[in-house]
């Protein structure tokens, strides 16, 4: 919401010797958020009223002209103007030597076809203005000021009106009466503890007759309109409003049209209450019906763009088709013209939902929706209709006949809250006495009786006890509410999970993956790109109904794809060796809930010259141990479709499936557009600290050494290194404490189609130093049992 | 013999000072003090001398064998010296090589600047708690006051995943101030952060997901005194104890009274200029805002079982990526999404 400083001072209450800097800090710091604010008079510079003393042609032009132009100094100075317009003893705009025009423009002296010209003769344009704001005024040469108020020498800006700041406040949603001349002037009456100066409405009638006999209203969409007030004037005559009016509205950043339309204007920034006048001729019958649209309805609107209306849409009607777009926009066929004889003001409150949601389906914010979709005082439309009314007397635009119509659709209810003192100092952590607060309140314009507050109809937002503690506390000060220390006193901490977040985030950075952060939702695309089977369970994934885009359109129900995403995003970038971790929700959808289940997945992903499934491998496991997960077993799958068929395992953890970890199949990373060779796990990271070891004790070092046995044994090519380690660890019995492998062999001395594997077994016992046939016990139990049950020899 | 030991003590100690390696020195050891060397061979005629001049002879010997093991010693520690000396020179490096690259991982900077607020607010006695994104509207606005028809409720703002608009992505943290007072009786501290959803599209300043952290205490006879208190302490623990705070009014549906704490620039110190010119940093308003915040409204609280007449309470909120990229002076919130290793690896 912009308001022009001068409206306030010269209306309301007089704030010209507070600067701009205090104004809108000590607005801000009340309440009111000054978004940014500028002089008027910022862009113009050195530009005064000017007087032609003499124009000669231009020796050397046929259209230039050489005028001496009087600025109130002792010498007049030479400027020489290309306008055909100007005339001795006019009054001019003469933008001097150095001096600036809108948009940045710097003028300087200099000479045209050899005549030496000390600057520029200006015309409205030049100076930011348009027709609207100057009726009547030449438009295609200098803007010629005989007419104006003014005198030589006087700066421009004075003319024009722009020695004013306007200020742009951020208003808040609570707050309607606050989009409003009145309801900002109100706060700042209240922040600097000045009168409020109030202005009620005087309409002197005239012998036009009366409304009744004209206007007939009717409104039965009643629940979208609280209330419909319209008083109507005759004799119309549309003319320029007065300069004081269109400079207010200029200020505002509304253009003026004419007298009709910019009271309307006016009234909509003075009040803010949006109004619409409609010409009485074009309602057909005198009747105005404030009627639902019907589905396929059409209406063009001021802008001349044909609006298809639906059902639930709230339209201004006569007897026969819609006239005006509630709230929003009025109809083309009832618009305000030159030669409009009558009009219908209406001054109306309607529901603010309805008129929101309205403008949003048809794509047409205007400042009258804006307005009415927080909600607006319905007291205000009759205040609103008297005051235009009264304008239009002011300015002699037209007679206003007797009476006024105004249906009522809601009960008005006289709020009224008890003022309580003590809880109010409470809340606020203070000490105001019961006086201070009532002389706060008044402040505001909200009386109190005794104890009791009689609440404004113009502050919907007064509902309890701590909306007058907020009243009470902004106007002694938040910034002077002394700050103390709570004295509650509980336990800080995390959750186990973020604990183990924590943790395994420093192992994974340790181990050199770097932490990505990536969208929670997904293209319903990525299924495909990850070559997921059609039927697979992880396709059923919560859709977004009304998403940004395809793209970010489904929550994900797999990890993998955000990976790869970020992966491929960095192979773009030539980013040579990259590892990647992310501990990322999914959203699975769970059968009888409202909500999904979102568990966490660890996601670890590499690419990079010394990347293997091995270092994946060996990282995975060094994360397990930082985070005391119990023994995990890596079993071969061929069937996860993400991934290398011959390169990818299944992680188990106690018997429990915690993920995937492998080699990115070569056609998904195709599908992601990266060339070389990926390696990827997926961890559900909530199921794995439920499989984690408790805190560790002390186990006694060891008193005895230990014995080494290496052993290479000769098996078939398909078995694997968890066979044997699972076969020799059976075996071994308590006095074997390590298996390790430590080569695997293929070629001379081994048969073909089979390996060599080598372990190196670890023998100990707590109590006494092995013996030789200790551990030749123990061996030759190994060797049995890989003989007889795996048939694997010691080669 | 007194002679032969003069004359061996001289040849010993002169083959000693021209030894050139610890052999060489073992081997003169041998050939003099061995027990076939030329001074036992001397000694062992001992037994020839007479009973005066035993003794006499004795100590001569006594004396050339300790100075010739002496010697030894000395020359042996010498060489030693040397051999280290070369070998020592033999090993020099050329120091400003590399060293061996070792691939540390980088935290996220979100998270690395996240961590650091939870730390702070488990210090001063906060419970840090997760939720879920995927909502219900009555957590997300009903219950913290947010009316039907609001605004932000808006098919244009809120992402839903139901015909009826029950169920939605959050678009703040605060459902989590309602979940945890369901769950939690009072004196409660509570920390959410956690990431919320908007309908923006992605540019410098905008995402439709970005992170919040959302505050939450109720107790008896919590003020808005309290409220100022401990958000200071706690932004000056993050901003500097000299920066400068405000607050201001503001309107939150689910707090009342409500503020919103700014800071003062730190480059311009709260004039908005910098050399003449509109500060960067400020954008010339002379005030950073940092969060919202308020007294937990009454509504609130008895939506959640909590009887406003006895308890009250503050809550607050404020968005990660301001405070981070503001702190790590990153300029485009795409960057932060981006996940480029390059960016990260900066932090």
């Amino acid at each position: 919401m912009n308001v022009n400083r001068n409206w306030i001072n010269e209306e309301f209450v007089d704030l010209s010797h507070v600067s701009d800097k205090e104004f809108v800090e000590t607005m801000t710091i009340f309440g009111q958020k000054v978004e940014t604010y500028e002089r008027m008079d910022a862009e113009i510079k050195n530009v005064v009223v000017g007087k032609v003393v003499s124009i000669v042609r231009h020796e050397n032009s046929d259209h230039m002209w050489v005028c001496q132009i009087d600025i109130g100094e002792e010498e007049p100075v030479q400027i020489v103007t290309g306008a055909q317009n100007v005339h001795e003893g006019d009054l001019v705009p003469a933008a001097l030597h150095n001096s600036y025009l809108p948009g940045g423009i710097h003028i300087t002296k200099g000479k045209l076809r050899g005549e030496k010209s000390n600057g520029m003769l200006c015309s409205y344009l030049e100076l930011g203005l348009t027709q609207n704001d100057l009726p009547g005024a030449y438009e295609d040469g200098i803007w010629i000021l005989n007419d104006e108020d003014c005198k030589v020498g006087q700066d421009i800006n004075e003319v024009i009106g722009n020695c004013d700041t306007v200020v742009e406040f951020e208003i808040t949603n609570n707050r309607p009466d606050c989009y409003s001349v009145i309801g900002l002037a109100r706060e700042a009456a209240a922040a600097f503890n000045k009168p409020m100066k109030h202005h009620e409405p005087v309409v002197k009638g005239s012998d036009a007759g009366s409304i009744f006999e004209k206007l007939d209203v009717e409104v039965p969409a009643a629940e979208l309109c609280n209330r419909y007030t319209a008083r109507m004037v005759a004799n119309v005559k549309i003319a320029p409003s007065p300069k004081w009016l269109r400079q207010r509205l200029r200020a505002n950043g509304v253009r003026p049209i004419n007298n009709i339309v910019d009271i309307t204007n006016y009234v909509m920034l003075e009040y803010g209450q949006p109004m619409h006048a409609f010409d009485y001729r074009y309602i057909t019958s005198g009747k105005i019906v404030v009627r639902e649209a019907e589905d396929g309805e059409k209406l063009t609107t001021l802008d001349g763009n044909v609006r298809d209306l639906n059902a639930g849409m709230l339209v201004i009607a006569d007897d026969t088709r819609a006239i005006g777009l509630a709230g929003i926009m009025g109809g083309e066929n009832s618009e305000i013209m030159d030669d409009t004889t009558t009009v219908v003001f209406e001054s109306a409150n309607f529901n603010g939902t309805s008129i929101r949601q309205t403008a949003l389906a048809l794509g047409m914010r205007t400042e009258a929706s804006g307005k009415f979709e927080k909600n607006l005082d319905p007291m205000m439309t009759v205040p609103a209709v008297q005051r235009a009314c009264e304008l239009v007397e002011l300015l002699c635009a037209g007679d206003v006949l007797d009476g006024t119509i105004d249906v009522i659709n809601y009960v008005p209810q006289p709020k009224t809250l008890p003022l309580e003192p003590e809880k109010i100092n409470r809340l606020l952590g203070t000490d105001i006495s019961k006086e201070q607060m009532v002389d706060y309140l008044a402040r505001l314009e909200i009386p109190v009786e005794g104890d009791t507050i009689l609440v404004p109809s113009f502050r919907p937002d007064l509902n309890l006890m701590a909306d007058i503690a907020e009243e009470v506390g902004r106007s002694y000060g938040y910034n002077e509410i002394a700050t103390t220390a709570f004295k509650t006193s509980t336990q800080g901490g995390y959750s186990n999970e973020m604990i183990m977040e924590t943790k395994a985030g420093s192992v994974c950075r340790a181990l050199g993956f770097s932490e990505i952060i990536t969208y929670s939702f997904v293209s319903p695309a990525v299924f495909d790109k990850i070559c997921l089977p059609e039927d697979s369970c992880l396709r059923n994934a919560i859709r977004i109904q009304n998403p940004l885009g395809e793209d970010t359109s489904i929550m994900r129900t797999i990890a993998l794809p955000s990976m790869l995403e970020i992966l491929s995003r960095n192979n773009a970038y030539h980013n040579k060796t990259v590892k990647l971790y992310e501990l990322a929700k999914i959203y699975l959808p769970k059968e009888g809930e409202v909500l999904p289940e979102e568990p966490k997945m660890l996601l670890l992903g590499t690419y990079g010259a010394k990347e293997t499934f091995f270092t994946l491998k060996g990282e995975l496991e060094a994360i397990f141990s930082a985070l005391r997960v119990k023994k995990a077993r890596y079993s071969a799958v061929s069937d996860n479709p993400s991934y290398h068929p011959g390169r990818c395992a299944k992680v188990a953890v106690d018997g429990v499936d915690v993920g995937f970890m492998g080699q990115v199949h070569p056609m998904v990373c195709g599908n992601y557009g990266i060339d070389c060779e990926v390696y990827c796990a997926e961890i559900d990271f909530s199921k794995l600290i439920t499989l984690c070891l408790p805190e560790a004790t002390y186990t006694p070092l060891p008193k005895y050494p230990s014995v080494t046995r290496d052993l290479a044994l000769v098996c078939e090519e398909a078995m694997t290194v968890a066979q044997l380690e699972d076969c020799i660890t059976a075996a071994g019995g308590k006095l074997l404490r390590k298996v390790t492998l430590f080569d695997i062999y293929r070629g001379k001395g081994v048969p073909e189609g089979k390996k060599s594997m080598a372990f190196s077994l670890e023998l100990r016992a707590d109590d006494r130093t092995l013996t030789d046939e200790d551990s030749v016990g123990v061996v030759n139990k190994v060797l049995d049992k890989l003989k007889t049950d795996l048939g694997v020899e010691i080669r | 013999m007194k002679q032969q030991l003069e004359t061996i003590r001289q040849e010993a100690l002169a083959a000693l000072s021209g030894a050139a390696d610890q052999q060489e020195l073992e081997n003169l050891r041998v050939k003099y003090l061995g027990k076939k060397g030329e001074l036992t061979a001397v000694l062992k005629q001992m037994g020839k001398l007479s009973a005066e001049e035993r003794p006499i002879m004795g100590q001569v010997a006594n004396a050339v064998r300790a100075e010739i093991e002496e010697t030894l010693e000395k020359a042996k520690t010498a060489l030693a010296a040397k051999a280290m000396e070369e070998r020592l020179k033999a090993e020099a490096i050329d120091v400003t090589i590399p060293g061996e690259e070792v691939a540390l991982g980088h935290q996220h900077p979100m998270n690395m600047v996240l961590q650091e607020i939870k730390d702070m607010f488990v210090g001063m006695g906060y419970q840090v708690v997760d939720g879920p994104e995927v909502e219900l509207a009555s957590y997300n606005f009903t219950r913290l006051n947010i009316e039907d028809g609001h605004p932000s409720r808006d098919r244009s703002d809120t992402f839903y995943f139901t015909d009826d608009d029950s169920v939605l992505l959050r678009t703040q943290t605060s459902p989590m101030q309602i979940r945890y007072m369901e769950n939690h009786k009072p004196p409660l501290c509570m920390l959410a952060p956690g990431r919320v959803f908007r309908k923006d599209e992605a540019d410098a300043t905008h995402s439709p997901m970005f992170h919040q952290i959302e505050g939450l205490v109720v107790d008896e006879n919590i003020t808005m005194g309290d409220l100022k208190g401990a958000l200071t302490t706690v932004m000056r623990k993050i901003y500097g104890e000299d920066s400068v705070m405000r607050f201001r009014p503001h309107h939150f549906p689910f707090t009342e009274p409500s503020c919103e704490m700014d800071m003062q620039c730190h480059k311009c110190h709260g004039t908005g200029e910098v050399d003449g010119q509109v500060c960067s940093t400020c954008h010339g308003e002379g005030w950073i805002e940092l969060l919202g915040a308020g007294m937990v409204h009454p509504y609130v609280l008895e939506n959640c079982g909590i009887d406003p007449e006895k308890y009250s309470g503050f809550a607050f909120g404020m968005g990660l990526e301001r405070m981070a990229m503001g702190r790590l002076r990153i300029n485009d919130l795409r960057l932060i999404f981006d996940n480029d290793v390059r960016f990260l690896s900066q932090f």
